[in-house]
């Protein structure tokens, strides 16, 4: 007799490094156990299988960045029950979101000798920007732990649980020395979303907030802080200029934000 | 509909087990190959123009993003790159945790690809996850590749922070030396893992291999007394012996349109035009192997020859089984350096950033990589120029799935693409990679 049919997961990619889909595979311990309760069903950095059917969870890693990812997305969306962003590009346009500032022709020009052989958008883009997104796993790269999380919440029918504070409360909770007060070095922890393990500080470095902007963050007060450090305020916009410079939290910079001003 | 029979298209749209985006079409009229064209559509993403202005203390974190699988490469050529430039040289502990690091990378990202990605080819299944639900002793196979697999992460996992997108590599050295108890505790998995790489070398050795030997040029670093990662001059099996200065006078790059990625070729001798696949040349661990397999410890050169096959090998398939050895290789080497570990005096050294040019080339898992950086007096970069090992191995993917096109003609379409693909997947390409670097170059600045 033929067991129920398995939920079928499928992976997409967008612009983006591979990073946060090679999670998957990087949960050695796990992957056995996921592709045991799931069905692979569409994962083009790990299987040979052809995009074909509907997907009960899809997970998109990348931004969008190119005329036919469009379609692309729409039809994820459309094959999908659940769709799950993984990762800075797929929630926040990614690095490659830089081009938004209205760099996009000059940077074509200047990387590409022929560029009327290149078709991209002039923006980067996050996913929700395109279609309904129903959850957004941040970071980059995201945290495998968190991945397995968010796959076994659908699997049971609830909703993921992520907290959304900052990388500083998750700093404090293990007991690391702060660097900012203990030895003056900028650390975004504050505004930062948790989810990394706060490995930053835990390395006697500052975040550079990889993680994306925590709920409600206040980037003005930081930003300010910053200054009184005497850290210029270009440093304070590449600071905040990475890879989730397009998220509306960093977007502004320091200045957008009310620094420069004090 | 089936193509006439004097003329026929091989292509495949979307390849899988790579990293990103990437596709293949092989025309042939009459018996005769028309046209091959490896495509990359990975969308660019411009990293070389958005790097302008920015401190090179951010070049380690910024170039990491370009691949996920093999960050740490990113992070090893820029940081050397940088370090040219601001006169750093690195006390031998931190120079040995540089390349502990590295070996964590190769183990990773060799594991990841002999099992996850290149030996369901050789095997006949889509994925390794199939492979592994095909039967117990399968199943077993896998589970100690991923074990295997987990070693090499822990190591990066320990002096970088995390698996991906390290976050402790720094200009100058580490944020944070690890302390000798951290890294002890990592040999046990490695002693494990070195019997685990033993069986992978015996193992890949009985893969079948098809005959497709042919002249290559191999490319790769080569250092006096090791095996190389991060340092060592550019040799190649027929004239090339170059710094990494001189890396521009003797490789270009050229655009085409049916890439998103640039290709990499040796610069000609002879100007004029050029023949199809003229200049091609082959980076990665058969490469290195075949040049470099002496610098390797001699229990790895002893499972080498107990696999009976011949090095100097020029049969690409055969790649399998030299990233098997590298696994060996780096293993042993990891244990080596953590036995002989003593904490720096700094996890970094002073400096002052200046203004300058500064090359390197370190060999990622899938070959060499190449950063060139020029920097203010601020130590604010001016430009950068990054060319990853999947460009470089382009126009030879391209060349072989030509050389391989009067045999796949003869197959039914599913296995000419299946077949096509797996000699792709011999380069392991990384087409994330190869995407958005290219020449970068501001005039009037």
């Amino acid at each position: 007799m033929m067991s129920p049919a398995k939920p079928r997961l499928g992976v997409f990619k967008f612009a983006s490094c591979d990073g946060c889909q090679l999670s998957l595979l990087d949960c050695e311990d796990e992957l056995l156990a996921v592709a045991g309760a799931v069905e692979i069903a569409y994962f083009l950095e790990a299987t040979r299988r052809p995009l074909e059917g509907e997907f009960d969870l899809a997970l998109v890693e990348g931004s969008i960045s190119a005329p036919e990812q469009i379609e692309q997305i729409h039809d994820v969306r459309k094959r999908s029950k659940f769709v799950v962003t993984i990762g800075a590009c797929a929630t926040a346009g990614g690095i490659q979101a830089l081009r938004n500032w209205g760099h996009e022709q000059e940077y074509l020009r200047v990387v590409y000798a022929k560029p009327e052989y290149i078709q991209t958008l002039a923006t980067s883009t996050p996913i929700a920007d395109h279609v309904n997104v129903d959850f957004e796993l941040r970071g980059c790269p995201i945290n495998k732990e968190q991945l397995i999380g968010v796959i076994g919440a659908f699997l049971v029918g609830r909703r993921p649980h992520v907290p959304n504070h900052s990388v500083c409360m998750e700093c404090k909770r293990a007991g690391i020395v702060c660097v900012m007060v203990a030895r003056g070095v900028p650390c975004l922890g504050p505004v930062t979303h948790a989810g990394c393990g706060s490995i930053c500080p835990g390395y006697d470095r500052g975040c550079y907030g990889c993680y994306g902007p925590a709920r409600l963050p206040n980037v003005t007060s930081l930003a300010r802080q910053f200054q009184a450090m005497r850290v210029p305020l270009p440093v304070i916009d590449n600071m905040l200029h990475t890879f989730n410079a397009w998220s509306p939290e960093f977007r502004p910079g320091a200045v957008g934000n009310g620094a420069g001003h004090a | 509909m089936p193509d006439a029979p004097t003329s026929r298209t091989i292509a495949v749209s979307a390849l899988a087990r790579v990293e990103g985006e990437g596709a293949f079409t092989i025309r042939m009229r009459d018996g005769q190959v028309e046209g091959v064209e490896f495509r990359i559509f990975e969308p660019p993403r411009f990293y070389e123009a958005f790097l302008r202005g920015r401190s090179a203390m951010e070049v380690p974190d910024i170039t990491a993003r370009i691949c996920g699988i093999c960050p740490v490469a990113y992070q090893m050529s820029s940081v050397h790159a940088v370090e040219n430039i601001f006169g750093i040289t690195l006390p031998p502990e931190l120079r040995a945790l540089r390349r502990l690091l590295y070996c964590g990378e190769w183990i990773e990202s060799h594991v990841l690809h002999i099992f996850m990605l290149h030996v369901p080819d050789f095997l006949g299944y889509e994925s390794a996850v199939a492979l592994a639900q095909a039967s117990p002793e399968n199943a077993d196979l896998v589970r100690r590749a991923l074990r295997l697999k987990k070693a090499g992460n822990q190591i990066v996992r320990l002096l970088g922070g995390r698996e991906i997108h390290p976050i402790n590599v720094r200009i100058g050295g580490f944020y944070r030396a690890p302390k000798p108890e951290e890294l002890a505790a990592l040999r046990p998995e490695l002693e494990w893992g070195r019997a685990m790489a033993l069986n992978a070398i015996a193992w890949a050795a009985k893969l079948p291999f098809p005959d497709f030997e042919d002249d290559y040029e191999f490319v790769a670093l080569r250092h006096p007394n090791e095996y190389p990662m991060n340092e060592g001059r550019l040799v190649s099996n027929r004239d090339l012996d170059i710094s990494a200065e001189e890396y521009p006078d003797h490789f270009e790059e050229y655009q085409v349109p049916h890439s998103n990625a640039l290709q990499s070729r040796r610069k000609s001798l002879s100007p004029g035009d050029r023949g199809q696949g003229e200049g091609a040349y082959f980076v990665g661990p058969l490469a290195r192997w075949n040049l470099d397999a002496d610098k390797a410890p001699a229990s790895v050169q002893e499972a080498a020859a107990k696999t009976g096959i011949i090095f100097p090998n020029r049969n690409p398939f055969v790649s399998v089984v030299a990233r098997a050895l590298e696994v060996l290789v780096a293993v042993g080497e990891a244990l080596r350096i953590i036995a002989e570990y003593k904490p720096p005096a700094a996890p970094a050294v002073e400096f002052q950033p200046r203004a300058g040019v500064g090359h390197a080339i370190t060999e990622a898992p899938r070959g060499i990589l190449y950063h060139r950086y020029e920097t203010d007096s601020a130590g604010m970069l001016k430009n950068a120029t990054i060319i990853p090992p999947t460009s470089q191995n382009q126009l030879q993917m391209e060349r072989d799935l030509a050389r391989l096109a009067p045999e796949l003609i003869k197959l039914p379409d599913e296995q000419a693409k299946l077949r096509a693909e797996h000699a792709i997947r011999n380069y392991d390409p990384c087409i994330s990679c190869a995407t958005h670097f290219l020449k970068f170059k501001v005039e009037g600045r």
